[in-house]
């Protein structure tokens, strides 16, 4: 069991970077780092992350980066992997570090190709549920109803399943995590790293730059997305599926808080009728609909 | 042992990967360069040839492999021909920015629509911005021993640039012809193990290409138009240390033939470069004072060469396999480009021929010859842009 | 010496950037500061966890130190303390 006193004081995010205040993905990256330690090769696309850590001739990333073409991130990280394994270095473990963007749209071909080569690295798309680098545009992951500079009256379309998407590739791990949970979110990342083959794992960051919500708040709206349902922590491991703690408790809708209490305190949601409100909670009762047989039937 | 093999020019391009003892390659096909991927996978797939071959889902993404295997420190190899090329475009900025020397062989070939996969320069010449060197190959001979030549080229510290080693579509790329593959113990002794000076390393973290304001960013462009400038120097070099043990040069720079007393020089690339040997000689025959040069390297542009053949002859008719629209022939409006300061310039006739393939036989480089030879006995080019064997 | 043997003796031939603590100067991003009561304190470590710039150090006793240089004043840690130990300061000046 791991516990928050025994991660390790040693930080490979130095302090001094540029991240928003209260940023999501800066907390996601000190817990990659308090996971693994800096023997780990990032691969950074270009997203928050490829400038939260300031300007050439300095980084605030104390591990070696490669920062790359947006569309790119698994490619590059496939030609990484086989660079080390020719100069059989074994220690390494290659972490492909995304937004949404770079994950969902611009970058899911690299990311697919990889993973039916069975590339052997961890992918983690950190998901600010837009293009938070170049000024908030809607994204393949901004969901339903959220103002974007893109979608000023709110994005008309649903957010993509990209969990399933990258389980349906047969990959031996798939997870979802949240830095709200960062307990959960470590064991899943250090899981990963045992697993040989392709492993990805989708978080939650939530941004209040994009959002609109304040900066104290960012930790408990991960969680908030959590009890309400609308983020489900999950493991598909080998076409496994199983739920964690504490989404496992929420099959039971009267334990979900309503989807309500989480937009209302979300300026991005601010023009959500109570027409858009039903709907998003609908959608969400039919997906644990979904996960509900599949956690007793397990096999997706 | 040396060994003698005919081959076509996509099968001699994977065995000069394997001869360059290349670590990892990411490619994907295209014709015509299916072969090349086809014989790699061949070979690793036997055993003969220990390398990473990464089977990548897009040409973008092999350019993309590439620069993240040598920025771990490895040497690299992809392959591809016209739209592939293109589509890895910001790629190949990225590779150059990057200071890799990733080696490419391109198969030219036209891009479309009109959707056609044969030869011409277009592929290429539309990237030659990107800051790749760029070699043209007049045939497999050539091809084998560029590519070998452009690992020991790029790696070296005072060039640090990916190089492209082009060959027409078809015209080598499946063509058979009779290529000296050298002792592979002279190989590894003239190009040894790939020892990059940075790379990612756990031991040593810094962060590669990441966000660079206004206030240091000239000096790394700088840096590359002076390692071109290197480069120069090098390749002469490099291909008579090379040819000591493969038997062959290929010219350094620009390979010339019977210039010296030439009144016209017929300027041209690739294989319409070795055609024109066959006409000089039929019109050498006839008592024409003709000679030509083949640029074998475009990038960088071999500026003091044109400007030491234009010393000691009357007229360049250059002829391109391409057109820059909106303007003219590649290498014709570079020529011209470099000679402006030149004083006492030769005359310059552009001719486009042979786009898509188009064949450019010696007959056709002869009556390039010929009409040329009217003009400068008139004393003025009356057309700028030629285009030759064009149907009405 | 030429522009770019300069530049190469100073610098690498392309953006290769050294890690450094205090790219910027985050403290100056301010407009509230953290305040601990340490009496209140429970050392739990939460506030240190969820720093999103480490700038709260976490000292021999688990007891939180917050670097005022980097803090960028978000609240996170004064929102997440469980004993509400820490509180936000509006800065003077």
């Amino acid at each position: 069991m791991v516990s928050i006193k025994e991660l390790s004081k040693e930080e490979y995010l130095l302090k001094g970077h540029i991240a928003c205040a209260g940023c999501g993905p800066a907390i996601a990256l000190r817990l990659l780092f308090k996971a693994l330690g800096n023997k780990v090769m990032l691969v950074v696309p270009a997203c928050c992350s490829s400038v939260i850590p300031g300007p050439y001739p300095f980084t605030s990333f104390a591990v070696p980066v490669q920062n790359i073409l947006f569309e790119a991130t698994g490619a590059t990280a496939s030609g990484i992997v086989a660079a080390l394994r020719q100069r059989e270095i074994k220690d390494v473990t290659v972490v492909g570090w995304a937004g949404d963007g770079g994950t969902f749209d611009i970058g899911i071909q690299a990311l697919s190709g990889a993973a039916e080569r069975e590339t052997d690295f961890i992918y983690i798309c950190y998901d600010n549920e837009a293009y938070g680098n170049t000024g908030v545009q809607r994204s393949g992951a901004t969901p339903y109803g959220a103002w974007t500079t893109t979608t000023p009256t709110g994005k008309k379309e649903r957010k993509k399943d990209m969990a399933f998407i990258m389980a349906a590739h047969r990959i031996p791990y798939v997870a979802t995590a949240c830095p709200s949970y960062p307990i959960d979110f470590v064991k899943k990342i250090r899981k990963a790293k045992e697993i040989e083959g392709t492993k990805f794992i989708h978080i939650l960051a939530p941004c209040p730059t994009g959002w609109r919500y304040d900066t104290s708040k960012t930790v408990e709206m991960g969680r908030l997305a959590v009890r309400t349902g609308m983020w489900t922590l999950f493991e598909i491991e080998h076409g496994k599926f199983k739920l964690n703690s504490p989404s496992d408790k929420l099959i039971d809708k009267t334990k979900r808080k309503p989807v309500r209490e989480y937009l209302s305190l979300q300026d991005r949601f601010r023009k959500l009728t109570e027409v858009d409100i039903e709907k998003v909670q609908r959608w969400v009762d039919e997906d644990w609909e979904r996960y509900s047989k599949l956690a007793s039937n397990q096999y997706i | 042992m040396a060994q003698r093999v005919i081959d076509t020019a996509n099968h001699i391009v994977a065995y000069a990967a394997k001869a360059a003892r290349v670590q990892v390659i990411a490619a994907y096909p295209i014709t015509p360069q299916t072969s090349i991927v086809e014989r790699i996978a061949e070979l690793v797939e036997s055993g003969e040839f220990s390398t990473e071959y990464i089977r990548v889902e897009s040409e973008h993404s092999a350019m993309a492999a590439c620069i993240g295997a040598a920025a771990a420190g490895v040497r690299t190899f992809t392959a591809t021909a016209a739209h592939g090329l293109v589509l890895m475009h910001e790629a190949l900025h990225w590779a150059s920015g990057s200071r890799l020397p990733i080696v490419m062989p391109v198969v030219n070939r036209t891009l479309g629509p009109g959707w056609n996969i044969w030869a011409d320069y277009t592929d290429s010449m539309s990237q030659r911005d990107t800051g790749w060197i760029q070699f043209y190959c007049g045939d497999n001979q050539e091809v084998f021993d560029t590519i070998i030549q452009a690992y020991k080229l790029c790696e070296n510290e005072r060039v640090l640039l990916p190089v492209m080693v082009c060959l027409e579509a078809f015209i080598l790329s499946h063509t058979y012809m009779p290529v000296k593959i050298p002792d592979q113990e002279k190989i590894d002794e003239f190009l040894p193990p790939y020892k990059p000076k940075w790379f990612l390393d756990v031991n040593n973290p810094f962060s590669l290409a990441n966000i660079v304001s206004p206030e240091y960013y000239m000096e790394f462009r700088y840096m590359i138009q002076e390692s071109m400038e290197n480069a120069k120097q090098l390749i002469p070099k490099i291909d008579k240390e090379y040819s000591e043990l493969s038997g062959f040069e290929h010219g350094g720079l620009v390979e010339k033939y019977k210039c010296e007393d030439a009144d016209l020089i017929l300027l041209t690339m690739g294989t319409m470069g070795t055609e024109a040997r066959v006409a000089v000689d039929n019109l050498r025959n006839e008592g024409s004072k003709v000679g030509t040069a083949r640029v074998r390297v475009f990038r960088p542009f071999p500026k003091e060469e044109i400007r030491k053949l234009a010393e000691n002859t009357r007229m360049f008719a250059v002829i391109d396999r391409g057109i820059s629209f909106g303007m003219g022939g590649f290498l014709a409006e570079e020529t011209k480009a470099s000679l402006y300061d030149q004083e006492n310039r030769p005359l310059i006739a552009g001719f486009i021929a042979g786009l898509g393939g188009r064949d450019v036989t010696f007959k056709t480089i002869e009556k390039i010859a010929k009409k040329s030879s009217e003009w400068m006995q008139a004393g003025r080019v009356e057309k700028e842009n030629v285009w030759v064997d064009l149907k009405e | 010496m030429s522009i770019s043997a300069k530049a190469r003796k100073e610098k690498p031939i392309t953006t290769l950037s050294s890690p450094t603590v205090g790219v910027d100067k985050t403290g100056f991003w301010r407009t509230f500061r953290p305040e601990v009561d340490y009496s209140k304190c429970t050392r739990c470590t939460l506030c240190w966890i969820y720093c999103p710039d480490g700038a709260i150090a976490r000292q021999e006793d688990d007891c939180p130190k917050i670097d005022y240089d980097y803090c960028k004043g978000c609240g996170i840690c004064a929102n997440e303390c469980p004993v509400k130990a820490i509180t936000m300061v509006r800065e003077e000046g």
